[in-house]
């Protein structure tokens, strides 16, 4: 029996330089930043003080009622899948909802409902906890208000695994049309993790860049991977949606396709539970099996979205495992992190950046990676600094996540 | 102390804000469940906010006899 092909026919997000898929490319391709001060007084005594918040505030784009029934993380979502399953053109009432899914990825989870409620338990006692506390605070709070929004009723899952979540939540959902079990899956990941407490935690873990938070330095500047000057990443929030379909599917209802899911790799270090393995060989291995499980060679890929974060080590190992896997290919290869622009959205990257490998492709447009003024001499690739023509003909791109906890994902997306 | 009517309109504003309903359709008359479609977790958070905003208790096991808006004024204007 041959495989079962998986094509992407509907694309959404919300993140930091836009609310919605058109706005959020545009600013890509002309390399627009996402990141800034905060000047809120919840920040004024953290050691970070900068982050990317999204565009568009999801309470601006919801109704009000719904909206106050849903952490963060689930109003990202929803706001990214509304738009991905328009995109598609897919209509709920045509669809047998036992047929469709969802594999929405968060990181943390709802993390501001949790901590407010107890700031609500602390100031003024149990009373005031909210009786919808656990179902907003959930982690497959954002997948089941998905599903509830497009009425699937086959697997809804939750992908947990940091800042591959997002990936992960791509890759288990083709695994799901492969397997049979849903024609249509809504896949991505939603984070929303910018509060003081997370904010405090990775800042005293020196994950966060300090970079600007204190010297009044321009906020824009400071996620920069490959950079020399890099010396950590730059919290972001936002969601990414994609619907996957199988391809028999969209072609019976003549959908537009915008790119096939070719393969994935999923692997862990075994290494340690945040730091990765300095000679990345967990990342290699998920890189090799989504070749292996595309069935195509190094020289099918001409652009990689890297997880990059604008961390001294993850970025330098990254590296070794495009030259360890692609070989000599990797010469023409055009590698961007998108991070450089909307900081890292943890479980929400992911997804945000299928989207972008998914609009590479189709628009032959690598964006580009920016603040990269001084290229670290222990990184060789070619790294777009501006937005790059990419080449015409059957290509493959490669969108890669990597997480705490020592998970690798990497997602092997080809022309149609 | 409030006036009926203040009270009434105080709590219209808090269903208003849980649920969304119009403030207006809040009336003495109205039942919770079948006129006004306020589901029991939305109670819950309507007799909390009502707790803080009119100063009273009003607990668990006196929520089931509060059935209509009425109900629910009286209730207060007995405690505060």
């Amino acid at each position: 029996m041959s495989r079962t092909r998986v094509v992407v026919t509907g694309l959404g997000t919300t993140n930091p330089l836009g609310g919605d898929v058109a706005s959020t490319w545009e600013a890509m391709l002309a390399g627009r930043s996402g990141v800034r001060r905060l000047t809120e007084d919840w920040a004024a005594d953290l050691p970070v003080k900068i982050a990317a918040q999204v565009a568009v505030d999801p309470t601006e784009v919801l109704d009000r009622v719904k909206a106050r029934r849903l952490d963060r993380t689930s109003q990202l979502a929803l706001v990214a899948a509304a738009e991905a399953w328009a995109d598609s053109g897919l209509d709920q009432a045509e669809l047998d909802g036992e047929r469709v899914g969802v594999a929405m990825a968060s990181g943390i989870g709802g993390v501001q409902t949790l901590l407010s409620n107890y700031d609500a338990l602390k100031e003024k006692g149990p009373r005031r906890v909210s009786p919808l506390a656990v179902p907003m605070l959930m982690p497959n709070a954002p997948a089941a208000q998905v599903s509830l929004l497009i009425g699937a009723r086959a697997a809804v899952n939750t992908p947990v695994s940091a800042c591959a979540s997002g990936n992960e939540g791509v890759a288990l959902a083709a695994d799901q049309i492969r397997l049979g079990r849903a024609d249509v899956v809504v896949a991505g990941g939603t984070e929303a993790a910018i509060h003081p407490l997370p904010m405090a935690a990775f800042a005293n873990m020196m994950a966060l860049s300090k970079t600007g938070s204190e010297d009044g330095g321009d906020p824009t500047t400071v996620s920069r991977p490959w950079d020399t000057a890099r010396d950590g990443f730059v919290l972001g929030e936002g969601a990414g949606a994609l619907v996957l379909e199988s391809y028999e599917h969209a072609v019976a209802r003549g959908a537009t396709i915008y790119a096939e899911v070719l393969g994935a790799g999923i692997t862990a270090d075994g290494h340690d539970i945040a730091q990765p393995d300095p000679e990345g060989r967990g990342g290699t291995r998920a890189i090799a099996r989504a070749l292996e499980e595309s069935g195509i060679s190094p020289a099918d890929v001409v652009h990689v979205n890297a997880h990059a974060t604008s961390t001294p080590q993850g970025d330098v190992a990254e590296g070794l495992m495009l030259h360890t896997t692609l070989g000599k290919h990797v010469e023409d290869v055009v590698v961007t992190s998108t991070k450089s622009m909307t900081g890292h959205l943890l479980g929400g990257a992911g997804a945000l950046e299928s989207v972008a490998t998914v609009l590479a492709i189709r628009d032959r447009t690598s964006p580009p990676t920016i603040n990269l003024d001084s290229q670290d001499p222990l990184v060789e690739l070619d790294i777009a600094t501006t937005a790059r023509d990419l080449p015409s003909g059957d290509v493959a791109a490669l969108n890669n996540s990597f997480g705490f906890g020592g998970a690798n994902v990497a997602v092997l997306y080809g022309s149609i | 102390m409030a006036t009926t009517e203040e009270i009434r309109a105080g709590l219209a504003e808090l269903v208003n804000e849980v649920t969304g309903l119009d403030a207006d359709e809040v009336q003495l008359d109205k039942s919770f469940t079948e006129d006004l479609d306020v589901d029991s977790l939305s109670m819950v958070e309507i007799v909390v906010a009502a707790e803080e905003k009119f100063g009273v208790t009003i607990p668990d096991d006196q929520v089931k006899n509060l059935k209509t808006v009425g109900d629910a004024v009286s209730y207060i204007e007995g405690q505060s």
